[in-house]
Order: C-alpha cells, then sequence, then structure tokens
C-alpha cells in the first residue's frame, strides 16, 4: 500500500483536507474518499466525459487528474450547482427532459456550465462542439442541446 | 372506446419524481453504492480468444496483504443445463455460468478466470498480475462464414447443430439452422418480372451504455444473499445467482440501483454472482465489482455481426412475390445470437405470399452475443430496407409508394408465422410522405464537390408485454405511495405513475412511486422488449382499479351503503346527495375499515408491433468518405404517448444509436481474436456534434388491448436507420452499400476509390 498524502483544496465553496494515495484520481477521491458520487466513471480514460468538474474553473475530465493535484485549488462537481433551487441548466434538463438513464447528466451539466461561463449566447452548432467531450447514449443529444439553449436564453434574460 | 377517451394526465409532460437527484447528483447508481466492511473486486481476464486452460494457481495472490478472497472455476459448482426464458431471450445455466466464470476454456479475449476481493482495489489488481494460468493456445474461430465450414475448428466440442428441429451427429460452430416457409418462393421467383438478390455483412456492434456494469453483494452466514446491482431485471438476476451459486430462489434478494443505460445488455449477470462467491469466501463482508470500459468492451453485450443475403422478386406493377432470406449471426461463445428475432424482423413491414427465411446461429470466439435494442433487427432491416428500394428503382416507384403498396397489415401473415392484429405501418408510410422534411428540397452539399442524398427505410419491432406486479398504499393525505418493479431506465416511474394517476382521477402529483426490490414487491419481467410502458402501465391501471374498489367500500361504510351504490367520477365518490373527494375520504380511513393497501401481479397479454418509417439526408464527402447527416425525421406508431417528452427521446436515442450502429461502431479483432479497440475513443459512438436534431413525428394508433392505448416504443426507433441512410448514400453518390458500419473507408471501397 502506498503512502498516503494530505492534500487541502476548496470543494464546492468548501475548504476540504483529505487524506490520498498518489496513484488515486481525482475521481477516485471524489467518489470513494469525499463520498461526493456525483461524478461518474464511464471510461476512465478521457473519453466519455461522465466524470466531469471544474477545477478551477476550467473544466477537467476528473479521471485524468491525479487527487494530488488538487493541492491547493478550487473544484466545483454536479453537487455544487445547485443552491437552494435548483441552477437553471438542472432545471431546464429536467423540464426538456434531456435525460433519460441520467448517467450521463452530472458531466452535461458541469460541462455545459463551463460553455455558458464561456459563452453566454451559444448557437447549436457550438453547443454541440463544446459538449462532444461529453457522451449520451440515451438521448441521442436532441433534448440535451435544447435545454442547455433553453438555460442560456433564461440565464441571459436575468442577468 | 379509447379513440375518444379524454385524458386529464396521459399525455402531458410533467417532470419525473425521480428528476432532481439525478440532476443534482444523490441518485445511487450501481457504482455509487457504500456498505460497512465493503471490499474491492477485480477480475482477471483472459488473454487469448481460444485456449485450453491447464491450472490457475492462485497461491501467491491469496497472500498479498489486504487480499481477502480469490475465486476461480473451482468455486462454481455446475449449473443445470436447463434453458429457461429471460430477459428478452433465453438462458442456459450452464452456459451462464461458464461465461461468468471459465472452468477448463477461455473462450474469448476477456474470459473471467479468476476474481480477487482486497481492501481496495488497488490491491485487488496488484493481486491478479501474481495468478498464473497456464494456457494451450488453441486456434481462434472468428468469423460467421469460417466457423460454418466443415473444416472449421469447433469452440464447442459438445455441440451438435439443431437443424429444422434434428439434432445434428458431429461436433460443430452452426447450433442451429431454422427455416421459416410460406407459400411457394421457388415457383414465385419463376413468375417475377424484377429479381433483386444482394448480400450484406454487418459488424459486431456494442450497445454502449456509458455506465459499466457494477454488482455488489454480501454472501451472509446464513447462507443468503443480497445483491445491489444496475440491472434491467433484477427477478432474472436472483433466478440466476440462486442457480450458479446453488442457493435458494427465496434466500436470494436482487436490490436494482438506479441503472445507468442498458438497452439490453444488463439483463443477465456477468459480476453479481461473483461479488455474492467472494463475499462467501471473504468472511461474508461485501464486495463491490466494477467493470473498466475495456472489460465492458471485451466481456458483454455485443450484438451479433452478421452475414445476410437477400432475394425479393416483384411483378410488374410493383408487387413483391418472392422473398427469400439466408441470415447467419455470430452468437459469439456460447448459443443463442438474436437470429429468431432477426428473421422477424427481416420482412416483418411486408405482404408477401411466398417466402422463405434460412437462420443459422453460429458460434466464434467472441463475447457471448446479448441483446440490444430490437435485437437482431437493425442488421436485418437493413439488408431488406436496401432491397426494397433497389427494386423499387428498378421499378421506377417512388420508394414510400413501393413501401405504401406491399406494407403489411392487419390479417397478414408474417413469413415467420404471426397474422398481423391491428397494426399501423402504412400510417407511419403516410406521415413521412406528407412531412415537411419529405417535402422540402435536399441541402445543399457545404462544399463543392460533396454530394447529398436522401433516403427512406421502415422497421417492424415485436414488443413484448410479459409479468408485473405493483402495490400501493393510500396516505391519510390522500396521496398514494406506489411501489412498482419495473427497472426504471429512462422516466417509466413518471409513466407508470401518470396512467395510475388517470385511473383514479389524481394528480400525477399525488402519486409517489417507487421503484420496489425482489424482496419489496411481486413479480416483474425485465425492462426489456419496449414492455414497461405497456405491461407495468396495465398493473398500475390494474391496481387503480382496486384502489378504487376499496375507496368504494370505504365510502359506503361512511354513508351506510352498499359499495355498488357509490358512484365514482374521476376523484369524487358519490352516493345520492353525498358526495366526498379521493382526499377526504383517505383523510377517513381508519374511521370507515382501517388503512388501504393494496396489489396486483398480472401476466400481461396484448402487446402489438411497432413500425418505424425515417427518412434521412446525407451529405457524402467522395474525397474522404465521410457521411455528414443533415436532417433526420422518424414517424413512429406509438399506440399512445403517455409522456410525449419521453416518447420522443426514446425515438431520438434509438435513431442515434442506429446511425452510430451504421456509420461508425465495430469491434476491431487482430487475426488472434484479440479486441483491438477497448475503448471510447476507438469504439467510436456518435457524439453531440456528429448529430443534426432528431425530428420526431408520434403516430398514435391506440392498441385496443390496453387500457390507455399504449404500445412499446423503445426498440423500434433502431430498426431503420441503416437502411434509410445507405438507401440516402446509394441516392448522392449511386452506390449501394452492403456493408456495416458504413464508415469512410468502406464509403470508398464501395466507391472503388480503395
Ligand atoms: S470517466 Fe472520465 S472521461 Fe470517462
Ligand atoms: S441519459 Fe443515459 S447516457 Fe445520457
Amino acid at each position: 500500500m502506498s503512502r498516503k498524502i494530505s492534500v487541502s483544496a476548496t470543494i464546492n465553496g468548501q475548504e476540504n483536507e483529505f487524506l490520498c494515495e498518489p496513484r488515486q484520481s481525482l475521481l477516485e477521491v471524489l467518489r470513494d474518499v469525499l463520498n461526493l458520487t456525483g461524478a461518474k466513471e464511464g471510461c476512465n480514460n478521457g473519453n466519455c466525459g461522465a466524470c466531469s468538474v471544474l477545477l478551477d474553473g476550467v473544466l477537467v475530465n476528473s479521471c485524468l487528474v491525479l487527487g494530488v493535484e488538487a493541492q491547493g485549488r478550487s473544484i466545483t462537481t454536479v453537487e455544487g450547482l445547485a443552491g437552494d433551487e435548483l441552477h437553471p441548466l438542472q432545471r431546464q434538463f429536467l423540464e426538456n427532459a434531456a435525460l433519460q438513464c441520467g448517467i450521463c447528466t452530472p458531466g452535461f451539466l458541469v460541462a455545459s456550465k463551463a460553455l455558458l461561463e464561456k459563452n453566454p449566447n451559444p448557437t447549436e452548432h457550438e453547443v454541440r462542439y463544446f459538449l462532444a467531450g461529453n457522451l449520451c447514449r440515451c438521448t441521442g443529444y436532441d433534448k440535451i442541446v435544447k435545454a442547455v439553449m433553453a438555460a442560456a436564453e433564461e440565464m441571459r434574460a436575468k442577468a | 372506446m379509447i379513440e375518444t377517451q379524454e385524458f386529464k394526465v396521459i399525455g402531458t409532460r410533467p417532470i419525473r419524481p425521480d428528476g432532481i437527484d439525478k440532476v443534482t447528483g444523490r441518485a445511487q447508481y450501481g457504482a455509487d453504492i457504500k456498505l460497512q466492511g465493503l471490499l474491492y473486486g477485480r477480475v482477471l481476464r483472459s488473454p487469448h480468444a481460444h485456449a485450453r486452460i491447464r491450472s490457475v494457481d492462485v497461491s501467491a495472490a491469496e497472500k498479498l496483504p489486504g487480499v481477502k478472497a480469490v475465486i476461480t472455476g473451482r468455486d462454481f459448482p455446475a449449473a443445470s443445463n436447463e434453458t429457461v426464458h429471460a430477459g428478452e431471450g433465453v438462458v442456459n445455466f450452464s452456459y451462464l455460468s461458464e461465461n461468468l466464470m471459465a472452468q477448463t476454456r477461455a473462450l474469448y479475449h476477456g474470459h473471467v478466470v479468476a476474481a480477487v476481493a482486497a481492501v481496495d482495489v488497488h490491491i485487488a489488481e496488484e493481486a491478479l498480475k501474481l495468478i498464473k494460468v497456464d494456457y494451450e493456445v488453441l486456434t481462434p474461430v472468428l468469423d460467421v462464414i469460417e466457423a460454418m465450414r466443415d473444416d472449421s475448428p469447433v469452440v464447442l466440442q459438445e455441440v451438435r447443430t439443431d437443424e429444422l428441429g434434428e439434432k445434428g451427429t458431429k461436433p460443430t460452430n452452426i447450433a442451429s439452422h431454422g427455416r421459416h416457409d410460406l407459400g411457394d418462393v421457388d415457383k414465385a421467383f419463376a413468375n417475377a418480372a424484377v429479381i433483386v438478390e444482394r448480400e450484406f455483412v454487418t459488424g459486431t456492434v456494442h450497445q454502449g451504455y456509458i455506465e459499466p456494469q457494477n454488482g455488489t453483494a454480501i454472501s451472509s452466514m446464513d447462507g443468503s444473499i443480497t445483491a445491489w446491482t444496475s440491472t434491467q431485471s433484477a427477478w432474472d438476476e436472483r433466478r440466476e445467482i440462486s442457480e450458479v451459486l446453488k442457493v435458494p430462489l427465496a434466500m436470494v434478494r436482487v436490490i436494482p440501483m438506479e441503472i445507468g443505460g442498458g438497452f439490453g445488455g444488463k439483463l443477465n449477470a456477468y459480476l453479481e454472482p461473483l461479488a455474492a462467491a467472494l463475499s462467501r469466501k471473504a468472511g461474508h463482508q461485501p464486495v463491490k465489482l466494477t467493470m473498466s470500459r475495456d472489460e465492458v468492451l471485451k466481456a458483454t453485450g455485443p450484438t451479433s455481426a452478421s452475414v445476410m443475403r437477400v432475394k425479393m422478386g416483384a411483378d410488374k406493377s410493383g408487387r413483391i412475390i418472392a422473398a427469400y432470406a439466408w441470415m447467419a449471426y455470430e452468437a459469439g461463445a456460447f448459443p443463442g445470437s438474436p437470429i429468431g428475432a432477426g428473421a422477424a424482423v427481416i420482412f416483418g413491414p411486408y405482404r408477401f405470399e411466398n417466402a422463405r427465411i434460412d437462420y443459422y446461429d453460429v458460434i466464434v470466439n467472441k463475447p457471448k452475443a446479448q441483446a440490444y435494442r430490437a435485437p437482431g433487427g437493425t442488421n436485418a432491416a437493413y439488408a431488406a430496407e436496401v432491397v426494397v428500394n433497389d427494386l423499387a428503382e428498378k421499378l421506377g416507384i417512388d420508394p414510400l409508394e413501393m413501401r405504401l403498396k406491399n406494407g403489411a397489415r392487419q390479417g397478414d401473415r408474417r413469413a415467420d408465422g404471426p397474422t398481423y392484429g391491428p397494426i399501423a405501418y402504412l400510417e407511419t408510410i403516410e406521415a413521412i410522405k406528407v412531412s415537411a422534411h419529405y417535402n422540402s428540397p435536399k441541402p445543399a452539399p457545404s462544399r463543392l464537390g460533396n454530394k447529398v442524398g436522401r433516403g427512406v427505410a421502415s422497421g417492424y419491432w415485436g414488443n413484448w408485454d410479459g409479468r408485473s406486479s405493483a402495490s400501493a398504499v393510500i396516505n391519510s393525505d390522500g396521496r398514494v405511495s406506489y411501489l412498482e418493479g419495473s427497472t426504471d431506465i429512462g422516466g417509466l416511474r413518471a409513466s407508470l405513475a401518470m396512467q395510475l394517476a388517470e385511473t383514479i382521477g389524481l394528480k400525477y402529483e399525488d402519486i409517489r412511486p417507487m421503484m420496489g426490490d425482489t424482496q419489496t414487491v411481486g413479480f416483474n419481467d425485465a425492462t426489456g422488449g419496449s414492455r414497461s410502458t405497456y405491461g407495468s402501465g396495465m398493473a398500475a391501471h390494474r391496481l387503480g382499479l382496486k384502489i378504487i374498489a376499496e375507496m368504494q367500500k370505504h365510502a359506503a361504510a361512511l354513508w351506510d351503503v352498499q359499495p355498488e351504490q357509490v358512484n365514482v367520477k374521476g376523484d369524487v365518490y358519490s352516493c345520492g346527495e353525498k358526495a366526498i373527494t379521493f382526499k377526504e375520504l383517505a383523510g377517513q380511513l381508519d374511521e370507515t375499515g382501517g388503512p388501504i393497501s393494496v396489489s396486483v401481479s398480472l401476466d400481461t397479454k396484448g402487446a402489438l408491433p411497432t413500425f418505424a418509417t425515417q427518412v434521412v439526408d446525407v451529405e457524402v464527402d467522395v474525397e474522404t468518405g465521410k457521411l455528414q447527416i443533415l436532417r433526420y425525421t422518424a414517424a413512429q406508431d406509438v399506440g399512445r404517448a403517455i409522456h410525449p417528452s419521453y416518447v420522443e427521446g426514446q425515438i431520438q436515442g434509438g435513431v442515434v444509436q442506429g446511425l452510430g450502429w451504421a456509420m461508425h461502431e465495430e469491434y476491431v479483432y487482430d487475426k488472434d481474436g484479440h479486441l483491438l479497440n477497448g475503448s471510447l475513443l476507438d469504439y467510436r459512438m456518435p457524439t453531440a456534434l456528429d448529430m443534426p436534431m432528431i425530428d420526431t413525428i408520434l403516430v398514435e394508433v391506440p392498441n385496443p388491448n390496453h387500457p390507455f392505448g399504449v404500445k412499446g416504443v423503445g426498440e423500434v426507433p433502431i430498426v431503420p436507420p441503416a437502411g434509410a441512410l445507405a438507401n440516402a448514400i446509394y441516392d448522392a453518390i449511386g452506390v449501394r452499400m452492403n456493408v456495416l458500419p458504413m464508415n469512410p473507408r468502406n464509403v470508398l471501397k464501395a466507391i472503388g476509390t480503395i
């Protein structure tokens, strides 16, 4: 068993300290150490986006980041999207039936948040381009793209 | 008359009850489970596609600190050779057991030979490296046509061909040869004015659910087993665990977790019995097993590669008078490809007086083929739909007219036997014919030199009804706690709660649905075969009728009359001048006889087949062979759309899976049978960028056998896409494709550039 290292990071706005092995991925740390199982493992090698989180605001596949790399950084997971109310993306995903099995949904929500922070008014093509790293096998993407566009519109109206 | 039924809840689009948990990350999928003392397991898999296992030495692995148990074939007692119906096909427990854990032969690259449980997953992985397996490598059988030759090496020495019902005498890879015969096909071909005959080859594909298989289990000291898993069929899993580990059925409890996609690939057990066997050896601590993506692709799922020859003959008027199909499907390492379903699909949409179908189930050294959404249907329809278009062209008939002329209708007998009841295929053709898409000009190519084509195709799927149970409790606040037992993969809780609400006149929000397990609710068949909204919807309706009957008794007690004297309209119970709402009455249960709980168990009947017709516009880059889907419209007979958004979603998802199969997806093996593309980068499924919006047309022809007119909707949308796309490619560049996937290489080959 390899030696564990102490890491401190801000997770969903909260200071956090945890122990992890150098070989553990951030995804593994989130799920197994911190019990944040919202990020999913679909491939563990960067091909599906189910494990998407924001690392200092940048979209990453947490299966490709080591837990120790979180030291001193800020992480947002799907569990951190809602406040007292659902985030507009979350609500629009529900209203537009953008999830079927829902296993890809946390990844899509986090990725879509990253998109809308960069580009509050994306075209359909821009949405599809940005979300191409997230696989969904159930929906055919139609309703996901519509939900993201609807959330963007809602957020622009509020801004 | 269901045509004139008016609904309050059905046809609306409420938010699913499990929605908030799923968008906030709280929903518990199989891999998310945590239990006290949980151990983590890993599985050792054969690096060879075909080998004799001489010995497995686990002594070094067992000694590694942190390792709690190691299991091999020795831990699996011989299972019964019984074959039973399970999920969407049949299961032979002996082969199921051997597929879970190899005994003396490794039959495909990725076949399990041992498993380890340890305090963490990394230690389990280290332990795998310490297991020594002595293999005698054998020549693998990898191609369906090669496998059928007399001089081919044989995968399973005990197999004898079931040749039209007679057992063969010598070892073979052909597990069965079946035939359907209708009329006199030879005579009819002799009279045909036009005949088209083509051969098609399709690759092995995977369901591609995003959640890998998982299984967690405790084998308790009393011999009972509890398993938590993402499954389409908790009851089938329970039976499989019971049979494979020789534990009485009632001693096994399977608790279905949220499931991250299945599409037929999660109907049968892979890991749960291993987890239970490990737990038994590891001092009864719980063990969790999860697959990596590489394992998912190597060892689960795939659906059959196939070779098909289709011949059709028509008279001058365009009536198809004769049809013949020769179909061979790869079963993988054990008998049981979806060839039977494929043989039903291939001519499903058409009316012929003369047809013959010869179909073969062929064993090869690949993972055991599993159901995949309309199992065996997409490739079969691909072959038939290309031939139908070819015939239409030779006769100078529009492809939709050709289908209208030859389309199956009520009373027609299908080539494989059944006679159609009230079906609605022609309506889907008409829907495409008048669609905005079909009536707009083809889009211009995005680049000079590219070609744009439009294609149509149709598809049939049989649909299943099956057994469903449910129960309910009336709460004093007038809300109903509703326990159902069908796996919810994409909004089922909502669709069932809507049917219950409609039945008892309550609001959707007043029903609180929950998924039960094998111990908490009655028997349910799999969520598969497009059955759950149908069969479990029927159970919801029956449950509602029972609730009403109970409530009538309570109202009768309240007013001191007979239950029959109580009238029910929506949520109002009345007798003469007296009236009370469901909610008010629920508040007075204790005064009128006590609490109400009801349950039902049904063996439902009456599912009807459904049909789909689809149109696609594709842009072909003739230099690179790349395809771009420009526009897609899918029409489908949906019976009655309970929750239209979820019906649309099923269609859109099915179409895109079908397009993935048609354009990119394919297992690539080397000559020794090693899977070369065991990742989601190399097993190329469609991304958001590859697809346009998928427009849907819901044709609602209610099923008279169902209280709300439901027909299964989940599977048929995957049937037409490959055929539609091939026909669009032909329209664009004048080349008929005869191979799946139609990836750039195969398109260029068909054009003749490479
Ligand atoms: S699990 Fe990280 S990208 Fe798939
Ligand atoms: S909803 Fe199932 S993978 Fe996207």
